[in-house]
Formats: structure tokens, sequence, C-alpha cells
């Protein structure tokens, strides 16, 4: 009880503090002092603490199960185990909103700390915009989405977790996303501040940089963990379903990848830099419409949250204030900042270039196919779900040129200097990937010619980033390891897709199923209660490919809120993964069975985890400029 | 002058965005599964309920009528409670319910309809489960709307007023 009122006062005085912050760097910009005034950071610090008491208060009050806060109530239960207790806070749209400010105020404190080498106006000037951005979500929480609401008469015992979210992936899926998406709000601030400074050159793009793969390597990890969920929780088997909610989370990542490599031109020279502002506002545009999206429950999607239209026309209203803000700024102050060189053709400039198209056009894609069916029903009230034939249409047949520019690009050097040569090398690998992915294609179950094409450039990719390691003599190995790791996450990926095989029976315990000299064998079932759901725990005996395999699938039937989940069980080892989920059909005799065999399941996580890698490993490389 | 008409062209490129946003905030997005609707129904043959023989389903849906297959069992809770609108269905509207008794007793799913009632003006057997495949049936219950020849629109779960509102649009 106590703790709803010091969550809620903290809110308010880190809203009144991040007033004064304003107030004081207006000041600041005013005098020509170039030490930043120690005041600056005081008053960051006491900002950055009442936002943290605030969500400390919300964690105690959901580990105290107090249900005189509405947001525990309808949240969480005294059964629950303590882990989800914690992971509860932000697993509601008013505790994740707490987490987003949380976040968006520690990147600002870290971010004044880490740059005290840079110019002090462009310092402050970071700091005034986002603080626009904070006040703008204290605002949002403080009149919609008060996450410290208080209950009377207090209710015995909450509603309750969706069980659906009980998942140790989960639980830590949504903080480490938002590291990445509000990330890109420190992008978004200091690229208006060096865009207003005049700043936008060699330095700013070696500091800013930092800034973009940590939010990359956190947005890569924690689509991954998403993933993840998504195949062991939901129960169909799949990783990707090009859902809106994932949809919104791959935008930002496209976009902060063609960021990234595009710093890497502007670190050696005054490039491209109207684009790279470009890109870096929209980076954090489109995370923020993301949370549009995913809160105001404008999309239909299988991820169901809260759905409030005051609530959306709040982010609606503040995400088109920054969109305008963002171009009136850019239009004033673009013209100091361009500078005219040309690009030779066959440079690391036009490689950087080319991904950036890409990239682009695959931004372009998922944000169409997101976005239409909004358009559609609002102009012509019809209905469509745009799914996944759409998006494997048109960005498949982009992917063979795709990979292979990407195997060429970070060696335009050699192809300059050292053309034949390196032709040749080239053409003896291309063949060489021709001829495995034609020996692949042949075992392959389902004949495709894109996915064949595919795995000719994956194969590709594969081979000639593999030879790098060894042949390249510099020491920059985040690229080498980025590239080769998206080479395997696609050759994953297509093997997968192309091997996987799939039964679904309906059957009786101990019935037996054959399927092309298979035999699925449902064993026993068993009930166990836990703590707060109650187990029926199958067994089945799978013999596939004179394998065999013992899995234990589970069906949990939760009592708060009441709710059946079903637990795939899954054996993985380093070829593939068997994948069994049963469910009820109304009935206490016959099951659904779903039995998959999915080849190279866990690599495609592990070249996911090498990917990130990458960018962390680039983050501690120092570059020679 | 060429440089305003870009700047305009982009603010109301945002504006338009801003409006069809703040529109569909008030559509209602109640979740549907992406059901291929508008196919046309495969053929098969059943076994019929409450007499012997079988029935193809050639003979039974025809050209220009709408339809309302039911798939139903006993064994089934949820069934039970829509059972009530089905009647009430049935005996308001002059619309044809087939039902399609999936995976059940024969003795069980007779003892359903004589306790709660006939809606249906025929009713079909599926013994093993094959037939409910064939229209794609996740569960019980689901019911679809068949319009010469084809599924025009899909149920799953019980039928409620608000379902019932909706099937007699159709029949129109």
């Amino acid at each position: 009880m106590i703790f709803n009122f010091i969550g809620f006062y903290s809110l308010l005085f880190s809203l009144i503090f991040s007033l004064v912050i304003l107030y004081y760097s207006y000041i600041e910009v005013k005098n020509h002092q170039s030490q930043l005034n120690p005041k600056t950071f005081i008053f960051s610090f006491l900002h950055l603490l009442f936002v943290v008491i605030s969500f400390l208060s919300l964690v105690i009050s959901f580990i105290n199960s107090d249900f005189s806060n509405e947001t525990v109530f309808n949240n969480s239960h005294t059964t629950k185990p303590l882990f989800y207790k914690i992971s509860g806070t932000w697993g509601n749209h008013e505790g994740s909103l707490l987490l987003w400010l949380l976040v968006l105020s520690l990147f600002i404190y870290f971010f004044l700390i880490y740059s005290k080498k840079e110019p002090k106006k462009y310092r402050v000037q970071t700091l005034v915009f986002q603080h626009f951005i904070i006040i703008g979500f204290t605002l949002f929480i403080i009149l919609t989405s008060n996450p410290f609401t208080y209950l009377f008469p207090i209710p015995n015992e909450g509603l309750g977790l969706n069980p659906i979210l009980q998942d140790p992936a989960l639980a830590i899926h949504p903080p480490i996303l938002y590291l990445g998406y509000v990330g890109c709000s420190i992008i978004f601030s200091s690229s208006l501040s060096a865009l207003v400074n005049n700043y936008v050159n060699k330095n700013w793009a070696i500091h800013i940089k930092r800034w973009a793969l940590i939010s990359w390597i956190f947005l890569t990890i924690g689509i991954l963990l998403g993933s993840i969920w998504a195949y062991y929780e939901l129960g169909w088997g799949g990783f990707w379903f090009w859902d809106p909610v994932e949809n919104v989370s791959l935008m930002p990542w496209i976009c902060l990848t063609a960021l990234i490599h595009s710093l890497l031109i502007l670190e050696k020279k005054n490039l491209f830099t109207s684009w790279i502002l470009i890109l870096s506002f929209s980076t954090f545009l489109l995370s923020v419409s993301g949370t549009f999206l995913v809160r105001s429950g404008i999309l239909n999607s299988v991820h169901t949250f809260a759905n409030d239209p005051e609530r959306g026309l709040f982010i609606l209203c503040f995400l088109f204030i920054l969109t305008i803000f963002c171009l009136v700024i850019f239009l004033k102050y673009k013209n100091q900042n361009s500078i005219n060189n040309t690009l030779a053709f066959l440079s690391k400039e036009t490689s950087v270039l080319i991904n950036n198209w890409f990239m682009m056009y695959f931004l372009a894609v998922v944000f169409i196919g997101t976005t239409y069916p909004i358009f559609l029903e609002v102009i012509s009230n019809e209905k469509i779900s745009v799914g996944p034939p759409f998006y494997i249409k048109l960005i498949v047949p982009f992917f063979l040129p795709f990979l292979v520019l990407m195997a060429l690009g970070p060696n335009t050097f050699f192809l300059k200097t050292n053309l034949k040569k390196y032709n040749l090398k080239l053409l003896i690998y291309f063949i060489l990937s021709v001829i495995i992915s034609i020996l692949l294609a042949n075992l392959m179950t389902t004949k495709d010619l894109f996915l064949t094409l595919i795995l000719v450039g994956s194969i590709f990719l594969f081979i000639s980033s593999f030879r790098d390691f060894f042949v390249k003599k510099d020491k920059y190995y985040s690229q080498r390891i980025s590239h080769f790791a998206f080479s395997l996450l696609i050759l994953s990926i297509i093997l997968n897709i192309a091997f996987s095989t799939e039964v679904i029976t309906n059957l009786k315990v101990g019935e037996k199923f054959k399927f092309n000299d298979n035999l699925i064998d449902f064993q026993s079932i068993s009930v166990t209660q836990e703590k707060n759901y109650k187990s029926l725990n199958a067994k089945f005996k799978i013999q596939d490919n004179n394998e065999i395999v013992y899995l234990e699938p589970s069906l949990r039937i939760y009592n708060q809120p009441k709710t059946i989940t079903s637990e795939a069980d899954i054996k993985t080892n380093i070829y593939s993964d068997k994948f069994l989920v049963f469910n009820l059909i109304n009935d206490e005799e016959i099951y659904n069975i779903k039995y998959q065999n999915k080849p190279f399941m866990i690599w495609i996580w592990i070249s996911a985890v090498l990917l990130s890698l990458g960018g962390f490993v680039n983050f501690l490389e120092k570059r020679k400029i | 002058m060429k440089k305003n008409f870009f700047i305009l062209g982009i603010i109301s490129v945002i504006f338009f965005f801003f409006i069809v946003f703040y529109l569909g905030l008030d559509k209602e997005n109640t979740y549907e599964p992406n059901i291929v609707t508008n196919k046309k129904i495969e053929s098969f043959t059943a076994e019929k309920l409450f007499e012997d023989g079988q029935v193809k389903s050639d003979n039974i849906f025809s050209e220009n009528k709408v339809y309302l297959l039911n798939i139903w069992a006993s064994w089934c809770l949820p069934c039970q409670k829509e059972h009530d609108f089905l009647m009430q269905l049935k005996n308001t509207h002059s619309i044809e319910i087939i039902g399609l008794n999936y995976k059940d007793k024969l003795s069980n799913a007779r003892k359903f309809i004589e306790e709660l009632g006939n809606p249906y003006a025929l009713s079909l057997r599926d013994k093993d489960g094959t037939i409910a495949i064939l229209f794609g049936a996740y569960g019980l219950p689901e019911t679809y709307i068949i319009k010469d020849k084809k599924i025009i629109k899909k149920y799953i779960g019980p039928i409620d007023n608000i379902s019932i509102k909706e099937i007699i649009t159709y029949t129109k």
C-alpha cells in the first residue's frame, strides 16, 4: 500500500526533475563555459533515482502480492513462483511502460557519463531532446496508464499472469528488447543534436556507433529470445510467423543494421550525412510506432495486449509530434552539413550503399505488410491478414543477389586491386556452392527453385566469409563473424524448411500410428498437481529413421486464470530437433498429436547468438581511422 | 518552389498516415484466425446417424442455397451449451442445419439428440474424424456457413446470439 504511494510520487518527482533539467540545459546552452555544469549531473542522477524508486516500488508490490494495486491485482496471483511475480512487473501494459521509462533514463545518464570528450553544446542538447521524449512517456504513464492505481476494497486474490507468459525466455525477453528499442532513443536525440550543432562528422560517427551497436546487440538478442519462446511455448513448431508484433521488432532492427553499415563509412569520409540522419530518426520512430501498433491494439495479432483507444491516441500524437519535429529540424539545418563527395565505383562506399538499398527494400516490404491491413480496413472496410506467403514472395527472390553481394562487399579492396586472381577464386567458390546446392536440392522432399537459389547464395557467403577468417590479415573480426553468422542463419533456416517433416494425427492412449516405416506409440498419460496448475503428462515412443526417442509433452491446466497451455517436448541434438505436442479435443480419450522432425534447429539459435557476438566484438575493437 | 512542393508532399503523407491510424483506432479488431473461405467443399460420403445407409455430399448440398454445417459430439461440453442456440435457430429461421457427429459412440450421440432435441435437418456421422478434416476443423464445436457448395464463413467454438444474428444475414 505504502509502495503504491511511493511509486506514484517518485514518478511525479521524476517529471519535475525532467523539467528542471530542461531549464538548466537552457541556461547551459547560453553560457560559454567549456565544462558542463555539475548540477546537470546531479539533476540527471536524481531523475534516474526517482524513476528507479518508482520501478522498484512496483516490483516490490508484485513480490508482496499487494492487491491494493490494480496492476498487481490484474496480473499476479499469490501462488505464482517468485521469478514470475517479478517478471510479471513488465508482463503487462502499465509495468512495461514504466520499464521503458527506466531504460530511457538509464541510457541518457550513461550517455552523459560516457560522452565527456564530446563538445558541451552537443551533449546538452542531446540531454534536452532525450528529456522531451522522457517527459512525453512520463505523461503518457501518469495520464493514461498509471501503474499505481489504488483499489478499494482490497481484493484477497489476484487475477493471475497469463500462463503463456510464464516462461523463462519470455520473462527476460521484454527488458532485453526494450534496451534495444530505447537505445535507439539515444541515437535519435544525439543525431538531432549533432544536426543542430553541425557535428555530423567522423568523431560523431565513432562516438554514436557504439550506442548503435549496443542497441543492435540487445535488439538481436531480444528478437532471438522472443523467437525461442514462440518455438517452445506456442506449440506451433515454428520460430518466425511474420506476426505484426514480430515485424514491429524486425523493422527497427533492419533500419539499425543499415545505420551501422553507413556509420562505417562516415567514420572515414564525410559521406551520406543526410542519409545517416534519416536512418537514425527512422530507427527510433519505428520503435515508437512499434509501441503504438502493439499497445493500441490496432493490429490483429496473436499477441493479445490491453486494447485502449485512448492510449493509442496518445502515442499516435506523440509519434507525429516527433516526426514533424524531426522533419522541421532536418529541413532547417541539413544544408550546412552536406558536403559533396563523389562515389567511386567498386569502393567500400558503393558496397555499403548497396547494402542500404537492400535493407530499405526489406524494410518497405515488412512495413507495407504490417500496415496495409490497417489502411485497407479504414479505407474500404475490408479485413485481410497478410501472411507469410506475402513476405516470402517479395523477400526471397532478392536474397540471392543480397547474399552474393554480402560476400563481395567486404572484399571490394581486393576486387579493385587484384581483379583477375580474385575473380578466379570467386568463380570457383560460386561453382562449388552451385554443386553443393544441387546435391542438397536433390535430397529435399519439396522441390523449390527459390529455395535452391538462396541455398546457392548462402553457401557462397558461407564459404567466402569462412575463407576471410584465414586469408585477410587485418584484425577486424566483427564483420567476418557477423557475415559468417548470417550465412549460417540463412543456411540453417533453409535446411530446416526443406528437410522438416510433420505428422498430425488423432490418437487414444495405447494406440500406435505408422507413417513411412516410422512409428508413434502413445504409451501412457498421467496427471500431476503443481503449485498453480494441473499437469497432464503424456509419454510417447517415437521411432524415426531407426532412431528411438521418448518424448514427454504435457498439457498444463492453470487455475488462475483458467487456461490450457501445451508444453511441447523437444529433444535437441546438433543435427535436428524432435518436436512433439499434443492437445485435448474436448475429450478425455482422444488427443490431437503433432510430431515434427526439424533439422538444424539449434543452429538457427547459435547463428543468431554469433550474429550478436559479431556486434559485440565490433564494440570492443579499436579501429584505426 | 520545387522544394516547397516536396515538403508539402512529405507533410501530407505524414498527415495521411496520422488520419488512417487515428481512424484505425476505432475499428474493432477481434482476432480472426486465417481461414480459407470461399473454398469449394470437397466431396465425401458419410454414414447417416439415425438410419442405416450412406449419403454423398453432392446430394446434400445444392447450389443457390445456404446451409449450416455443425460439427458436434456428445462428449463435448461446449456443444451442449451451443445446442439451445441451434434449436432456437431451427425454430425461428428457415436455414437447413446439417449435423456432423464427430468420433462418437452411436448410442451416446442418439441419446444426446433425444434429450436435447434435434435441430438438424440431416444428421451425419464422422466415425473416424476424417470428414471433419476435410473441412479443416480444429476442434469442437465448429460451424460452417455453406453457400453454393462453398464455405463462406467459419465459427470456431460454440455459436451464440451474436453469431446467430450474423448467420441470419447470410440467409437473406
